[in-house]
């Protein structure tokens, strides 16, 4: 994990602490129907950090309306985790490949690291936060703890996420190998896969 | 990550607008967002492209496939018409990266992509991509993974992408348009291999737009098919690939495409084994005497000598597992 990466570092004369305090403009979370913060909004619209014009972005994420205005650089993983204070979702290697940042925008499991959070205007982002009913977990979470699916967990929330889109979104999987492969995107560095593999192969009968 | 500014085009024509201004295009992001954070990549503006309505997969009249550049991977793989028709297509594409990926990443995107080389993605590193005429790392470097057809002494550095593999066996046209309209060009022509200008790696004039990919009709029944040889078994990039399309007809190969991955700094079309199989009886030496002709012209460097065999071995094997079934 390099913290110094989200913002840009000494090069780009922007730190990390300027890039997020400078965006705070508006609410971090704002409904969307409210109309003086719509307003507020607007006027944030124009605001500039580091000569670079933000942006606003409006999505609804875990089913709620977000209006947050961002750098341009700010990645969606950042934006949850910085400005929304939704931590669940990780970030590991921050640069697409171990798959610990997964979450879902429209139903599809992608890598909020790579996504750049001024693009999900208009997109329904869903988080691990997001997968309970109440207190009722997901049939994936559930699982994961009946196998025992992870050791250090960090990974945990991006496995999870990954393997509901992969049931919901893409359909079960007919074997275990198929979910091995269909899974490849998300490492386990305490390789916790087998129990992992249980977990999904039995969730995703409940899920049917 | 360099400062940039970042707006949406909402027309295609908004956007060869901006991109004739410098503006950068973004899509899936996949390719330019990883690159822009090791800061290789510096765009000053980016023009995000994926509100256009470019994403249709379609048959053409004759049999040919049209796939909008805007396609997600994973829909261009799950599309019945594609798995039908060209099954070697959504193989490629689910040999490729991670279904996360492939769930962000576009076809336009996928043959844009830029070099894997570690050198090309490390800015303390000389690499004439990144830095005209500051040297090539890879070719006194740790090279195993690099180029042994279509090099140059500025760069060896492999096309990463598996479907431009498959689109080069089927002669895929490229459909464009930018500020003076639109443009087609063979997907042979509109990769560059590094030459003299390895900063210059597509055909692509300022503010063009890649609309479309299209594979053109070929005889029917068609068999074809996309082999990946790699050091892990999934989410890696190819060490070896080859696409193969074959046209038989009683009994004899009227019609044989084929190209390879992971070998050339673009992918790898070759003619000689095409021509060595047009016109005979599809047989197991026959796949051998082909696939013998698979490396001609190879250049291997220090640490890639094995992929001139490694080359062979996959276009034979492919060969029979797509022709060896009659």
């Amino acid at each position: 994990m390099n913290p110094e990466n989200d913002a840009g570092h000494g090069r780009s004369g922007v730190s990390r602490r300027n890039f997020l305090g400078g965006g705070l403009v508006a609410a971090a979370v704002t409904p969307l129907l409210n109309a003086t913060a719509e307003a507020e909004a607007a006027e944030a619209a124009s605001a500039t950090a580091g000569g670079v014009a933000q942006v606003l972005v409006r999505a609804a994420v875990n089913g709620a309306p977000v209006t947050v205005l961002v750098d341009p650089r700010a990645t969606l993983l950042d934006t949850l985790r910085e400005r929304l204070d939704l931590k669940g979702t990780k970030k590991g290697c921050d640069r697409g490949q171990c798959g610990a940042c997964t979450v879902h925008v429209d139903g599809r499991r992608v890598l909020s690291c790579l996504t750049l959070a001024a693009s999900t205007t208009g997109h329904e982002v869903t988080t691990i936060e997001g997968l309970a009913d109440g207190d009722r977990l997901h049939p994936m979470q559930q699982a994961f703890i009946e196998h025992d699916g992870l050791q250090c967990g960090f990974c945990t929330p991006g496995q999870i996420m990954s393997a509901v889109a992969m049931v919901d979104d893409e359909g079960p999987a007919r074997s275990d190998d198929e979910i091995r492969e269909r899974m490849s995107g998300n490492i386990c560095r305490c390789s916790a896969y087998p129990r992992i593999v249980d977990a999904i192969r039995d969730a995703q009968q409940v899920m049917r | 990550m360099f400062p940039f500014t970042y707006t949406r085009a909402t027309s295609v024509h908004e956007a060869i607008e901006a991109g004739e201004r410098g503006g950068r295009y973004i899509a899936g992001g996949t390719t330019l967002v990883d690159l822009m954070r090791e800061t290789v990549e510096r765009p000053r503006a980016l023009v995000d492209i994926v509100g256009l309505p470019l994403s249709d997969v379609s048959a053409t009249p004759r049999g040919g496939l049209r796939i909008g550049a805007l396609a997600r991977m994973a829909d261009v793989a799950a599309d019945p018409v594609v798995r039908q028709t060209y099954p070697a297509v959504a193989q490629a594409l689910e040999l490729s990266a991670s279904a996360q990926l492939r769930n962000m990443a576009t076809i336009g995107g996928n043959v844009m992509q830029r070099p894997r080389c570690a050198y090309f993605r490390d800015v303390s590193a000389p690499c004439n991509r990144r830095e005209p005429g500051s040297g090539c790392s890879a070719l006194e470097g740790y090279n195993r993974t690099h180029a042994i057809l279509g090099t140059s002494e500025h760069c060896v550095a492999t096309h990463p992408s598996d479907l431009a593999v498959v689109l080069t066996a089927l002669e895929a046209t490229v459909h464009m348009v930018g500020p003076e309209g639109r443009r087609a060009t063979p997907i042979g022509q509109f990769l560059l291999q590094p030459g003299d200008t390895p900063d210059r790696e597509q055909d692509l004039r300022p503010g063009e737009l890649i609309v479309a990919l299209e594979i053109p009709p070929l005889p029917r029944p068609l068999r074809s098919g996309y082999l990946k040889v790699r050091d892990r078994e999934s989410y890696e990039f190819a060490l070896t690939s080859v696409a193969v399309a074959l046209h038989i007809r009683g009994g004899v190969i009227h019609t044989a495409k084929v190209a390879a991955g992971g070998v050339g700094t673009i992918p790898w079309k070759l003619p000689a084994v095409e021509q060595h199989l047009v016109g005979r009886r599809p047989s197991p030496d026959l796949w051998a005497q082909a696939a013998e002709r698979a490396a001609d012209g190879a250049r291997p460097l220090v640490h890639n000598g094995f992929k001139t065999e490694l080359l062979r071995r996959t276009v034979e094997r492919q060969l029979r597992i797509v022709g060896g079934r009659s």
